[in-house]
């Protein structure tokens, strides 16, 4: 018998009349979204007061399937966007949703800072390796000696390892995944979303249209298979040490997971005291 | 230095005619930053440099800020630099555009015109280029793909002239030119090297020789410097005709300078268009002729420096006056339209505003169409609008 189902469980998180989106077959981004779909499915977070925000690229392309408020700013500019959203509404759950060209390159200079004054927001940032939208040119955390459209013969400039710059700029939680540690990922969501302060997420995510191809990974399937062998979980270990390097383990896990008072919290207290 | 390259035909897109003009020019420091469409221009020419068809320095860098602030540096270390970019990327160089032209840096930047966010496109409109008129940068459009590949040609020759050292920003239109493939004549790089000698610095950074540029500067000079470039900008206008009129002596094709008139001379009524509308626009006119309408076409190549005279004396002999723009400044006009009307300032006719194409909307032959018919109405009975948004929605014309 055939069974024909009519929606999906998770449609009611979908803006299902943006459906299909434009990602590519084997890409990891629809499972990065699906694991975030289920994140919210198991928190109790009000949807009413979760913001959704993008920076440009394909990964940009989240706030704009996620039936919350979103907002899909410009290039590099979604964690002052979402600065403003959290500091004029506190009771929002902010979530960044971006690329590492996004986050990292045009703008990096606004991740270091959030995260060195601990506003209060999730960032998820899916690593891909290299700019996929605009067709797959060298970014800042392309893996030396990979290939890209703008490094035919190798990469020769050395990549941020994005979980140390967020761990060295102040973030309370650090975690990295995958896109094949699914449930890990979901489980790593929900526990970014209740944090308090600035919360990073880097997933490693497969991007066989643009990166893939060029880099002996031509499909989906081929780039699971890699992280399957290559991935090991350390959780607690000094990000540092968790450089990503071709052909090397991936290190993934929760580096850091740490209280401190956020912005909004020092802010608070600066008026009391100024009061007294 | 580049390899010798033969003179050839191509059938090439928009973006490969302005990486290989710029190859062509032998220019030394290109830095960029990805964004569509513009994209393919930078990817062609990393592909020249990993191919050893040219040694120039090809520098990949974080944001379109840090391309254009690489360019001037490069430029003030005496070498000939080359960019491009689109719409957002344009506006976050904007800081950098004043300091290349006050600094009096000839660098080049080819511009496809795209959608300036928000909402985001990427589709052509002009309102990414045109709010940069006061940046100090000669704009031009181009109409065709062998336009293009010319233009970055002469844009060289044009800023790099003593009377004029200002940046060039030659710019086309999304999609329409920088995706589509036409054929286009390439001369060979010996030619271009006849017509384009190397690039003579005014004043270069050297260690052995310190000096500090840009520096600290209080009103007891600047005044003078705004002149300075001021007079530069008017100086270009002739510097723009000679060098076009050299390059068809020498290339076979011509541009007629500032701007290209077609059947102007017995003309009722004139629309001025800009970029690739202008081909629709010509068919139109050819088939209105046909039919025994006066109607002339005016194609305006530079928006800076704007052609004020050449259009006056246009206009003077005309009955109506229209003009085509592809961005809106808001409340006032397109940024032509406020233009032109300060040029024919004085003159007793209706000059109208045609709005379309906006956003990236097609602009077809009927739209053309509709914009001599009301010139060609104005012609007879004083208009109720100056500003017609053709082919809006809940606009009645
Ligand atoms: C100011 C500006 N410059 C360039 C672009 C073009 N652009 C769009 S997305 C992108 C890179 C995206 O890379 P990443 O953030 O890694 O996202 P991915 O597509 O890989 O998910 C670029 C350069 C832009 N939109 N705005
Ligand atoms: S280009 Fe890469 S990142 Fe973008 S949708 Fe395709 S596979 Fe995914
Ligand atoms: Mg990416």
């Amino acid at each position: 018998m055939e069974i024909v189902a009519k929606n999906h469980p998770l449609d009611k998180y979908l803006r299902t009349d943006r459906i299909p989106h434009i990602w590519c077959p084997g890409c990891g981004l629809g499972t990065v979204l699906n694991c975030f779909l289920h994140a919210l499915e198991e928190t109790d977070i009000d949807l009413k007061n979760l913001a959704i925000v993008s920076g440009i690229g394909c990964t940009g392309r989240v706030a704009g399937y996620i039936n919350v408020d979103s907002y899909h700013t410009t290039h590099g500019r979604a964690i002052p966007f979402a600065t403003g959203l959290k500091l004029a509404n506190p009771k929002l759950k902010v979530v960044v949703f971006s690329g590492d060209g996004d986050l990292f390159a045009i703008g990096g200079n606004h991740f270091i800072h959030a995260a060195r004054r601990n506003i209060d927001m999730t960032v998820i940032c899916v690593n891909n390796y290299n700019y996929g939208m605009t067709g797959g040119q060298l970014g800042p955390t392309t893996p030396l000696d990979a290939r890209t459209t703008t490094s035919p013969y190798g990469n020769i400039e050395h990549p941020f390892n994005l979980c140390h710059v967020a761990a060295a700029s102040g973030a309370v939680y650090v975690a990295r995944w995958t896109a094949l540690h699914v449930r890990r990922l979901k489980e790593s969501m929900k526990e970014a979303l209740n944090k308090k302060g600035f919360s990073f997420i880097e997933v490693i995510a497969s991007c066989p249209t643009t990166y893939g191809r060029r880099n002996k990974m031509p499909t989906g399937l081929e780039t699971m298979k890699y992280y399957k062998e290559h991935s090991v979980i350390k959780h607690g270990i000094d990000p540092s040490k968790a450089d990503i390097e071709i052909g090397k383990d991936i290190v993934v896990g929760k580096f850091v997971d740490i209280e401190k008072p956020t912005f909004d919290e020092a802010v608070h207290e600066l008026i009391k005291k100024a009061r007294k | 230095m580049i390899e010798k390259l033969p003179a050839k035909k191509m059938v090439i897109t928009g973006d490969y005619a302005a990486a290989y003009g710029a190859l062509l020019c032998d220019v030394d420091v290109v830095a960029a930053y990805p964004i569509t469409p513009q994209t393919l221009i930078v990817e062609e020419f990393s592909t020249f440099v990993n191919d050893g068809i040219t040694d120039a320095e090809f520098i990949m860098v974080e944001s379109e800020h840090s391309a254009m602030s690489a360019c001037i540096a490069a430029q003030a270390a005496g070498a000939r630099t080359f960019t491009a970019t689109s719409s957002q990327g344009l506006a976050l160089m904007h800081e950098m555009l004043f300091v290349a032209s006050a600094l009096r840096l000839p660098v080049v930047m080819a511009v496809v015109n795209r959608t300036l966010a928000a909402p985001i496109g990427i589709w052509c409109e002009h309102n990414d280029s045109m709010p940069e008129r006061d940046s100090g940068w000669i704009q031009m459009s181009c109409e065709d793909n062998q336009e293009v590949l010319d233009m970055i040609i002469m844009a060289y020759k044009i800023g790099e002239n003593k009377d004029v050292l200002l940046p060039v920003m030659p710019c086309l239109d999304a999609f329409i030119l920088s995706h589509t493939v036409e054929p286009v004549e390439a001369p060979s790089s010996d030619e271009v090297a006849e017509f384009l000698p190397k690039y003579e610095p005014q004043a270069i950074l050297d260690p052995d020789k310190p000096m500090a540029i840009g520096t600290f500067t209080p009103p007891e000079y600047i005044q003078e410097l705004r002149y300075q470039t001021h007079v530069a900008m008017e100086k270009a206008k002739d510097v723009i005709k000679k060098v076009t009129k050299e390059f068809a002596s020498k290339f076979g094709r011509d541009y007629h300078g500032l701007i290209e008139e077609y059947r102007c001379d017995d003309a009722d009524v004139v629309l001025m268009t800009i970029g690739t509308v202008t081909g629709t626009a010509r068919e139109v006119v050819d088939e209105l002729r046909q039919k025994g309408k006066k109607v002339g076409l005016i194609k305006l190549r530079f928006y800076r420096p704007f052609p004020a005279e050449e259009i006056r004396k246009i206009a003077e002999n005309v009955e109506a006056f229209g003009v085509y723009d592809r961005a809106i400044s808001y409340g006032s006009g397109g940024p032509l339209f406020i233009e032109t009307r300060h040029a024919l300032y004085g003159l007793d006719l209706p000059v109208l505003n045609f709005l379309a194409g906006l956003g990236g909307r097609d602009v077809v032959k009927g739209d053309v169409e509709k914009m001599y018919e009301i010139l060609l109405k104005a012609k007879e009975e004083k208009p109720k609008e100056e500003i017609y948004w053709i082919g809006t929605r809940g606009v009645e014309i």
